[in-house]
Order: C-alpha cells, then structure tokens, then sequence
C-alpha cells in the first residue's frame, strides 16, 4: 500500500507542523540522492537558511524555515538488507518507520524504538531522538543508531559513535554525532543511518492491563513494577478532579513469543500493519472538542478499561501505534489546530501539581500520556532524561492557555525538568537554557560545521538558539 | 517569530503613539515581544511612547519619524521600519488615522487630508510590508479600522469613507496573500475613549484602548480575519447593516 507522501510538490510551499499551528512558507527541495543533498548545503541557495524535514510529524516548527529553504528526504526513501547477524540495516533517512517495519518484521525483527506513530521517518527519528513506551529499559532511538551520514555546510560526514580510536577527530565526530541526535536538524541533513533491530518471534503482543484510580496509585505501579516490562505506558485522564485527579489506565506488555500464541497462529511469517484506509476529508468544526465532550469521553473509555488484565495477546498497531488507523487525525482538531505538551521532570511531585493545575483550570485534553524515562544520551539537546514525562493533546485555546503552560513550564524548569523540542510550539526562549543546560555544546560543534549559520529553522529562531548567519 | 498563539517577539507600529496602539505594546510586552519598532510624526510623544514600552519590559524599542501626509514616502519608511527591527517583523499594526468632525466635512484640504492620512497612506505602507512579509514567508499585518466603516453616517462621513476603504483594503490584501505564509486582520473598534475621542459625546457600547488591545491578544491567538470590539458590535452591525436610510439616520451616537 502507499504510504501518505508528502502533501507538495518542490516550490514555494506553506508549511505547517503535525499541530497545524504557526503556518510559514518556505522554498521546498526534494533532492533526488545524497550528492544533490550535499551540494545543496555546500552551496546553500539565498534565503533565510536551510532545514531538513521528515514526515513533519513534529507538532510545531522544527521542520518549517520561514523565507528560507526546506529539504524534503522524501526520496531518500531505501531500505537496506538486514545483517542476519547483528539485526543491523541501513536505511535511507527519509526512510519511514512504517516502511522499515514493512521490511524487517517479515524477516523476524522490530524497530528498536518507536514512537507513537510509524508514520517519521529515520532522520526525523534522529533528530528528535525519539523515544518510546520501552525508554525505561532500551534508552532513545541514537542508542541503536550504529553509524550516520551527514551532509553540513562544511562537507559529508561519516560518523560511527563511540569508535575506537583516540585524537581530535575522533572527539570531533562523537561530539558531532551526538550533537545531531536530538539536534532538531541543525547540525546538517542526515542521509542514512545504520540502526540495530530488534528480533522478534511474532507480530503480536503479550500486554497487561490496569486501572487505578488516582496518580499516586499509578505511578507507584509503575515505580515498583516497569522493570518487569520491556514496554510500559500509561494513559491519564488529566480532566478528572478531586479524588479522581490523575486517574490512569497502565498498560505494560512484551512481544509474544511462538509458545505465547494459541497453535494456529504459531505458523506464518510476522506482517507489517498496512497503512491507514480512513482518512479525515478537511479541518473539522471546533465546538466538537469542548470541556464537556472531552471529559465525557474520558470518562467513557476509562469505565471500559478492564480493572486487571493479564497477557492479553494484542496486534503491534493497536499497541504501538494506535492513531495511525486514521489518516490525518489532526484535522479533528478543527483549522485552529492543536497543541501536545509535553516535559519531563525526575520529581513525580511536579506531574501531579501540573496535572493539578490543567484539571482546575478545565483544559479540554485527552488522555495525557505518563511514562517513566530511564538514562538519556550524550546528546546535548535529547529529549530524555531520567524521571517522569507526561504529554498531552489541547486543542488551541485563548491566550489564557499559554499563560498557563508557561506557568508549568516554569515549574518544570524549576524542579530541572524540561519541554521537548519536538513537540513545542509556545515555550518562552528564556527557559531553554535552563531547560537545556548543555545548549553551547550544541553551538560549538554548530560552529565547527556550519561557520555561516545555514542551518535554522522556525524552532530555531522562535527559541533564539541561532548563530549569527553570516552572508557568503 | 510568531509562536503556536500568534504572539510576536517583534512588532512595528506605525502610528506608534497611537493610544490604542500603545495599549497593545503593553498587552503584549509580558508575553514574547522584544523588538518593537515605533513610527510617528512626533518626537517628543515618540520618546515617551518608546519609554513606556521599555518600561513594560521590551528590550529594543528604536522610533521612526514619518508623516502621513508624504504618501510617496510610505514605501521608505516601511523600510527604515523593517531595518530598525534589526531581522524580520512578526506583526505590523497600522494605527494611523484621524478623525474628521462635523463642520470641517465640506472643507477641501481638511477631506484630503482625512483621506491622505486615514487611507491613502495606509494602503501604500501596507502594500510595501505586504511585499516585505511576503518574502519573509511570514507575518501578520493588523490593521485598525473601525465600525464607522461598515456602514457610514453623517457625523463622520469622510473618516468613516476612509474607513470603509481601508478596510475594504486590508480585507482584499489579506485575500491576496493566501499561500503565502502572511495573513491580514481587520479590527473593527466602536467608540473607543482616546485622544482621537477625547470631548466627544459616548456612542453606546463605548469601550477602551485596553479592551481593544485585550480583543487584538485575543485576536492574534485565534486568528480571526476580524476582530469587532466589543465583540456584541459583530451582531449589532449586521442588523445596522440593513436598516432603511431614514432609520439609519435618527439612531444616536
Ligand atoms: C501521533 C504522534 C505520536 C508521536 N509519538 C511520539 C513518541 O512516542 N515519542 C517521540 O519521541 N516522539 C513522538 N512523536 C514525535 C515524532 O516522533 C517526532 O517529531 C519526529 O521527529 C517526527 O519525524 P518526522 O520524520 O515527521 O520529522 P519532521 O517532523 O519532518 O522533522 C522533525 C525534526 O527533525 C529534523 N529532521 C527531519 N529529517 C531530518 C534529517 N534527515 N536530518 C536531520 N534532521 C532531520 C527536522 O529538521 C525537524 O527539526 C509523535 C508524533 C505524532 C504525530
Ligand atoms: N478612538 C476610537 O474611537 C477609534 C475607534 C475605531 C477605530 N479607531 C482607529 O484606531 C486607530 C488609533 O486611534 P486612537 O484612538 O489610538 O487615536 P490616536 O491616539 O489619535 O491615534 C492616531 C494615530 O495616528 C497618528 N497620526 C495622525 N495623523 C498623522 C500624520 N499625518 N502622520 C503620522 N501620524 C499621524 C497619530 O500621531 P500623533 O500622536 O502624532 O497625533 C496617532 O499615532 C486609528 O486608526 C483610529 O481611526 C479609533
């Protein structure tokens, strides 16, 4: 089946992120190969600058440059063979999750990590460093990145983390690698990577269902209890108040091996889940999604949860995956669009004070999303870090709702905790720093590789993280 | 840039001593505002709109001196505007405008100057930062227009004429800008308490600069093509609208 391309051709385009909040147009390229990608950073085309862009699955405006020039991997789209061996392919880094899926689990192996769609591509899984509902046991998806291209103003770049070897370049390429994962694409265009699958025996899951009915219970579950599961999530209704506030439903699982399955499914090859069929026509009307509807739908699906349930056997789509049976499902959120919202924070005290304050403030949000991080990467603009991350969908709303989120953020930043970039659409560039104490990492191996301050995005300049651009 | 609630981290303003437009700066300076821009014709009430806007915790505040009067300029002082803000505007709001009175209303130069001032310079800047927002692949441009506009009367024919045409502009430029990253929106204000009103006698539902600037926040965030302040005037006028000449005629305010 073919998968949702992007929605342009090469031109001047309007771009908007998953959110559909902060539309821009930018000059968009679809290079062809690899060359064309390195000659269009060597020789960079006038404009505000250049970004990469995936599948544009971020929900901001990570992959939008407003008056600049916006690189579409689309047709860096290969799969590579699979190393029997070690579980290690190469992939082309616009490359979709869905598609390296179609092409491993066939062969007995899965996406070492992967977020909550297929629906990103391979460089936009480096860029962000994406995370997954096992990030308590498996880390990010740099952890299983064995070696990157990257294409930079100042040339092609080959780089294998934690290689053998001593001396600057070494450092050098370390620090680059890392640098780039979870960069946002400001370190340059990733054109292929080397990532190591995961084997597996079957396409289905072995999951264990809970229901609690407060936040401490939950995350007590969790604390006591995660490590027994490769995967674990749990999804929170943050419109519940009073004793209610935070209740959840804890779904934690492992791939079912062969023995796992009643006989007759033992047989046959694991399958990919196909794309989606269903498909939302235009931006729906916005009073659909409203306090009252939000909280009533809650409410239902948290009734129909099972209060315990054990090794119930369940397809991977509907356990990993389970927005991507509808196609477009944003546009639900009506032409204003939406915002996610989420952060990270070792103190659990800080979840529960922010779901506090969206619950008493009536913000109309789905379920939240609650998951305990283990160890981050290197990289200095991850994402991950050890503690609790919460992240959850609101409709756009008034002004009143920004000032919100900045008060939590505030919290979160305080208590050293921090939003993820990928996600964030709003955040008030002076908190940054303190959210990413590690930014000037980031800008010296920028320096070293892009003197001109060619790479920069919306995202970029919206959080003033850019280097001085410095005309030819 | 504009973030996912349309709040500026740079702004130009021309009519920057405007009271409504400085309600404006000091509704959005707490929030992600950090350059703004300042255009007008007076010096002194420049400074001291410039010092307040620091005050409210803006960083960059440089001034623009221009007049309304000099439509072949417009174009220029647009770009002195864009270059002061020192890399590129997220919003331009247009405030410029005077009202005209009663008596002056049959009197040549005084039409002329309304209308210079009140919608022959305003279309002409406002084509130039359409072209600069253009090659931005971003921006708002909020123009101030009013409710005189939307059906005219009497008492202020020739302002309320130069509103109907900006409008008219603001809202065809905003068409002409679809795809390309920029959008146009028109506030419609009733009668506001300024020093455009000051001594006048009150039209029903008269409001304040702080409401208005309140109702542009609000606006920004929703993107709404038209803004109406207060929001009621949205259906009071579309009843106003139909009502037959001689009716029209007698309504007070
Ligand atoms: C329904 C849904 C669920 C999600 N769930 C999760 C989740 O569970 N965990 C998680 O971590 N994230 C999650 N995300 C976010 C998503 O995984 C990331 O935003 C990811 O980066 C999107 O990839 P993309 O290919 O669409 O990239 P885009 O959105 O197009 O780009 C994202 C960033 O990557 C950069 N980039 C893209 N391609 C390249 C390249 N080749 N080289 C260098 N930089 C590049 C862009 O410049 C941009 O900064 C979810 C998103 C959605 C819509
Ligand atoms: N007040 C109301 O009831 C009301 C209602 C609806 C719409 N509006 C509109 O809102 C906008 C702002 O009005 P306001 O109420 O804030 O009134 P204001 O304080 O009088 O603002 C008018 C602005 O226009 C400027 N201006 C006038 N003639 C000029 C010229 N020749 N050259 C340069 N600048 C000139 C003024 O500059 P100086 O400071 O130098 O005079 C001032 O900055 C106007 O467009 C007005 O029409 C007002």
């Amino acid at each position: 089946m073919p998968e949702p391309g992007p929605p342009y051709r090469p031109g001047r385009r309007v771009l908007r992120g998953w959110g559909r909040t902060a539309p821009t147009a930018a000059d968009v390229v679809l290079p062809a190969d690899e060359a064309r990608v390195a000659e269009l950073l060597a020789d960079p085309p006038p404009g505000t600058g250049v970004v990469p862009r995936g599948l544009g699955r971020s929900y901001g405006d990570a992959a939008q440059c407003a008056g600049g020039t916006v690189v579409d991997l689309a047709q860096l789209d290969w799969v590579g063979g699979i190393d029997e061996a070690t579980g290690e392919v190469e992939v082309g880094a616009g490359a979709s999750l869905q598609r390296l899926l179609e092409h491993a689990l066939p062969r007995g192996w899965f996406l070492p990590v992967t977020p909550g769609t297929r629906l990103v591509t391979v460089g936009g899984a480096v860029a962000a460093d994406v995370h997954g509902k096992n990030h308590h046991r498996d880390g990010s998806f740099a952890r299983h990145v064995t070696a990157l291209t990257l294409a930079t103003p100042n040339g092609v770049r080959h780089l294998v983390p934690g290689r053998r070897g001593r001396g600057a370049a070494k450092a050098e390429d370390d620090a680059l690698f890392w640098a780039t994962a979870g960069g946002m694409g400001l370190t340059g265009v990733v054109t292929r990577a080397t990532v190591r699958l995961l084997p597996v025996e079957t396409d289905r899951m072995l999951v264990d269902t809970d229901r609690y009915d407060d936040l401490g219970a939950v995350m007590a579950a969790m604390e006591s209890g995660d490590d027994g599961y490769r995967y674990s999530v749990a999804w929170v209704d943050c419109t519940a108040t009073g004793r209610h506030t935070g209740r959840a439903v804890l779904t934690r699982g492992d791939h079912a091996r062969r023995e796992d399955l009643p006989a007759r499914r033992r047989e046959g090859l694991p399958r990919a889940p196909g794309t989606s069929r269903l498909r939302i026509p235009r931006p729906g009307p916005r009073h659909l999604l409203n306090p009252l509807t939000v909280a009533a739908f809650n409410e239902l699906w948290f009734r129909h949860a099972p209060r315990h349930r054990v090794a119930e056997v369940l397809p991977l789509a509907g356990f990993f995956h389970p927005l991507d049976g509808v196609a477009d499902w944003n546009l639900l959120y009506g032409e204003r669009g939406f915002l996610q919202y989420q952060f990270v924070v070792a103190d659990g005290d800080v979840v529960a004070r922010a779901i506090d304050q969206l619950a008493a403030n009536r913000v109309p949000s789905f379920l939240a999303v609650l998951k305990r991080f283990g160890p981050g990467t290197p990289g200095p603009l991850s994402f991950p870090t050890p503690g609790w991350t919460l992240a959850l969908d609101v409709p756009m709303g008034p002004p009143a709702l920004g000032a919100l989120l900045d008060r939590i953020d505030e919290m979160v930043a305080e208590a050293g905790g921090r939003v993820y970039l990928a996600k964030d659409a709003r955040l008030r560039p002076d908190l940054v720093r303190t959210m990413y104490p590690r930014l000037d990492e980031l800008q010296h191996v920028r320096r070293r590789v892009d003197p001109a301050g060619v790479l920069r995005s919306d995202l970029s300049r919206r959080l003033g993280l850019d280097l001085d651009r410095k005309e030819p | 840039m504009l973030d996912a609630f349309g709040q500026p981290q740079s702004l130009v303003v021309l009519g920057g001593t405007s009271d409504i437009a400085r309600a404006v700066v000091h509704a959005l300076a707490p929030k992600r505002l950090a350059t703004v821009v300042l255009a007008g014709r007076n010096e002194e009430r420049l400074a001291e709109a410039a010092a307040g806007a620091k005050a409210a915790g803006v960083d960059h505040v440089p001034t623009v001196a221009f007049d309304a009067g000099q439509v072949d300029r417009a174009a220029a002082v647009v770009d002195e505007c864009f270059a002061a803000a020192g890399g590129d505007v997220d919003v331009v709001v247009l405030a410029v405008g005077v009202l005209s009175r009663r008596e002056l209303e049959l009197d040549p130069e005084r039409t002329a100057e309304v209308v210079t001032t009140g919608f022959a310079w305003p279309a002409a800047a406002l084509t130039a930062v359409a072209a600069r927002m253009k090659a931005q692949g971003h921006g708002r441009i909020v123009v101030l227009s009013s409710v005189a506009g939307v059906r005219v009367r009497r008492a202020n024919f020739v302002y309320g004429a130069t509103k109907a045409g900006l409008d008219g502009f603001a809202v065809g430029l905003g068409e002409a800008l679809r795809g390309t990253g920029v959008a146009v929106q028109v506030v419609r204000p009733g009668f506001v308490r300024t020093r455009m009103t000051a001594g006048m006698s009150e039209a029903p539902m008269a409001t304040t600069a702080e409401a208005v600037a309140e109702a542009v926040v609000a606006g920004l965030a929703s993107g709404a093509p038209v803004i109406w302040v207060p929001g009621t005037l949205r259906w009071a006028f579309a009843v106003f609208r139909l009502l037959p000449p001689s009716v029209w005629r007698r309504l007070p305010g």
